[in-house]
C-alpha cells in the first residue's frame, strides 16, 4: 500500500505496503504493480495506478509513502522535460533514474518512498534501475514494497536471462499475484506496463483474471 | 528493505532460521538450514541440526531461541516416551505436536519458540503440524517457518502441488533444496548447509546436502 496519513489513521512507522516490479527482456522493460492504497487498516484506494510515466519511454513504479512518491515522479518529469528540451532529443534511462536518486539522497532522512525507474533509450535498449534509499544500480530484475519479501525466493528461481517479452510479462503478472496473495498490503488489480522501442503498452489484469496458486 | 522485527528481537542464540515441511503422497520431507546467531551479527554455529528426533516416526523442526526450542523439546521427548508406553502403541504426530503446543501455550511469556512438527502414524499417515510463537496449533500440508521463510512464501504458493510422489516432493523440497537454497541465499540469518529427513513408514532418512552442492541461481 502506498500509505496516506489523514485523521483517524494509526500508523505509527510508515510501511513500503506494495509489490512493485521491473524486469529487462531483450528489446524493452515490462514494469508491474499492484493497486491498493491503505491508511492504518483500511484501503483508500484499491485501483491506485502504480506506474507513473517521466516520459514517453520511460517510468517508474511507486512504493511507500504516497505523498512522497508522487512528488518524486512530478518533479523528475519536469526535471527530466526541460532536459530532453536542451538535448534536443529523448533522454536517456540513466538519466531519470539518476534525477529520482538525487532527490531519494538529499532528502533521504525526510522522505520514504522507493521508485523502481525502467525504460527504453536508443543506446542501451531496456534497462531497470533501482533507487532506494538514494544508491543507483541497474538490475536485470528489480522488485520492491513490503509484498516484494515474499517473492524473493520465486523471483530468483524463475528468473532467467533471455526471456520474451510474453515470457516476461507473464514473470511479471505471476509474481504479482503470489505477493498480492501474501502480502495484506497489497492488493486489488494488477498493472503492467510493457515498454519498447515501438511501443508503450499499458495493461491492466483484473483480480479474477490473476493466475492462481496453491492455496492452504 | 522494509524493518523487520521478527527473530531480531531473541536474546541470547536463536535459531535465525529456514525450515520447511511438506507431505507428500506416502511420507514427509522436512528440511532445515544449519546456522545458529547471535542478534543476526555473529554466527554461533555453522552446523547446527535444527531437526530433532522426538520419537521414532516424529520429527520437530527448531525456529528462534536455541535455549527454549531446546528445553521444551527435551521436555516434549519424555513426555512423549512415557506416553507412548502408557498407550503401549508409537504416539500418534498430532499427539507429539500438542505436547509441544502445550509447553508454547502455558509459557507463552517466556518461551520464544515455533516448531513445525512433521512424521507418519499408523491411523493418519503422514502429517505436518505447525505450532506457532503463541501456542497456536494447525495442520498444513506444506508450511515453512522462521526468519528465512518470509522471501520463499512466493516460490512455495507457486511451486507445491498436493499429492506429489516422492521425487517431485524431494525436488520441490530438495534436488539440490530450491527453497531451502532460495531463503538461504536471502536472509542473513540462514545458512550453512541443509538437512533433510525424509520420514515414511518404513523409517527415517536423512540426508545433509553441504553448500557447495546446493543450487545456483542467475546472480551467482
Amino acid at each position: 500500500m502506498l500509505e496516506e496519513t489523514g485523521p483517524g489513521c494509526l500508523s505509527e512507522a510508515l510501511k513500503t505496503g506494495t509489490t512493485i516490479i521491473g524486469v529487462e527482456y531483450d528489446g524493452g522493460v515490462v514494469l508491474g504493480s499492484d493497486s491498493r492504497v491503505s491508511a492504518g487498516a483500511s484501503v483508500v484506494n484499491r485501483v491506485m495506478n502504480k506506474l507513473s510515466p517521466l516520459h514517453d519511454k520511460i517510468y517508474c513504479a511507486l512504493s511507500g509513502s504516497a505523498a512522497d512518491a508522487q512528488t518524486i515522479a512530478e518533479v523528475v518529469n519536469y526535471q527530466l522535460d526541460v532536459h530532453s528540451m536542451e538535448i534536443g532529443e529523448d533522454p536517456q534511462v540513466r538519466s531519470a533514474a539518476t534525477l529520482v536518486r538525487n532527490i531519494s539522497y538529499k532528502y533521504k532522512e525526510e522522505l520514504s518512498a522507493h521508485l523502481i525507474v525502467a525504460g527504453w533509450d536508443r543506446r542501451d535498449g531496456g534497462q531497470v534501475f533501482a533507487t532506494l534509499n538514494g544508491l543507483l544500480t541497474r538490475q536485470p530484475f528489480a522488485v520492491g514494497g513490503s509484498g516484494s519479501s515474499y517473492v524473493y525466493g520465486f523471483v530468483d528461481a524463475e528468473y532467467h536471462r533471455g526471456m520474451s517479452k510474453a515470457q516476461s510479462q507473464q514473470f511479471v503478472v505471476n509474481t504479482l499475484a503470489l505477493a498480492m496473495n501474501r502480502d495484506g498490503s497489497s492488493g486489488g488489480v494488477a498493472y503492467v506496463v510493457t515498454i519498447d522501442e515501438h511501443n508503450t503498452e499499458e495493461k491492466v489484469v483484473l483480480g479474477n483474471n490473476l493466475p492462481t496458486f496453491f492455496d492452504q | 528493505m522494509e524493518k523487520r522485527s521478527t527473530d531480531s528481537q531473541v536474546k541470547g542464540v536463536s535459531t535465525g532460521t529456514t525450515i520447511l515441511a511438506a507431505v507428500y503422497d506416502g511420507g514427509v520431507v522436512i528440511g532445515s538450514d544449519s546456522r545458529a546467531s547471535i542478534g543476526g551479527d555473529y554466527v554461533s554455529s555453522k552446523t547446527i541440526n535444527k531437526l530433532i528426533q522426538v520419537h521414532d516416526r516424529i520429527f520437530a523442526c527448531i525456529a528462534g531461541s536455541l535455549a527454549d526450542a531446546q528445553a521444551v523439546t527435551k521436555a516434549a521427548k519424555s513426555h512423549l516416551s512415557f506416553h507412548s508406553v502408557q498407550m503401549e502403541t508409537p504416539p500418534l504426530v498430532v499427539a507429539a505436536a500438542s505436547v509441544l503446543k502445550e509447553l508454547c501455550y502455558r509459557n507463552k511469556e517466556e518461551l520464544q519458540a515455533g516448531f513445525i512438527t512433521a512424521g507418519w502414524d499408523r491411523k493418519n499417515g503422514p502429517q505436518v503440524y505447525v505450532v506457532s510463537l503463541g501456542g497456536m496449533l494447525i495442520s498444513q500440508p506444506v508450511t515453512i517457518a522462521g526468519s528465512g521463510s518470509t522471501y520463499i512464501y512466493g516460490y512455495v504458493d507457486a511451486k507445491y502441488k498436493p499429492n506429489m510422489s516422492r521425487e517431485q516432493c524431494l525436488q520441490f523440497a530438495t534436488n539440490g533444496t530450491d527453497a531451502l537454497a532460495l531463503a538461504m541465499g536471502r536472509d542473513n540469518v540462514s545458512g550453512g548447509v541443509v538437512h533433510l529427513v525424509v520420514i515414511t513408514e518404513e523409517g527415517v532418512e536423512h540426508v545433509v546436502v553441504p553448500g557447495d552442492k546446493l543450487p545456483r541461481f542467475h546472480d551467482e
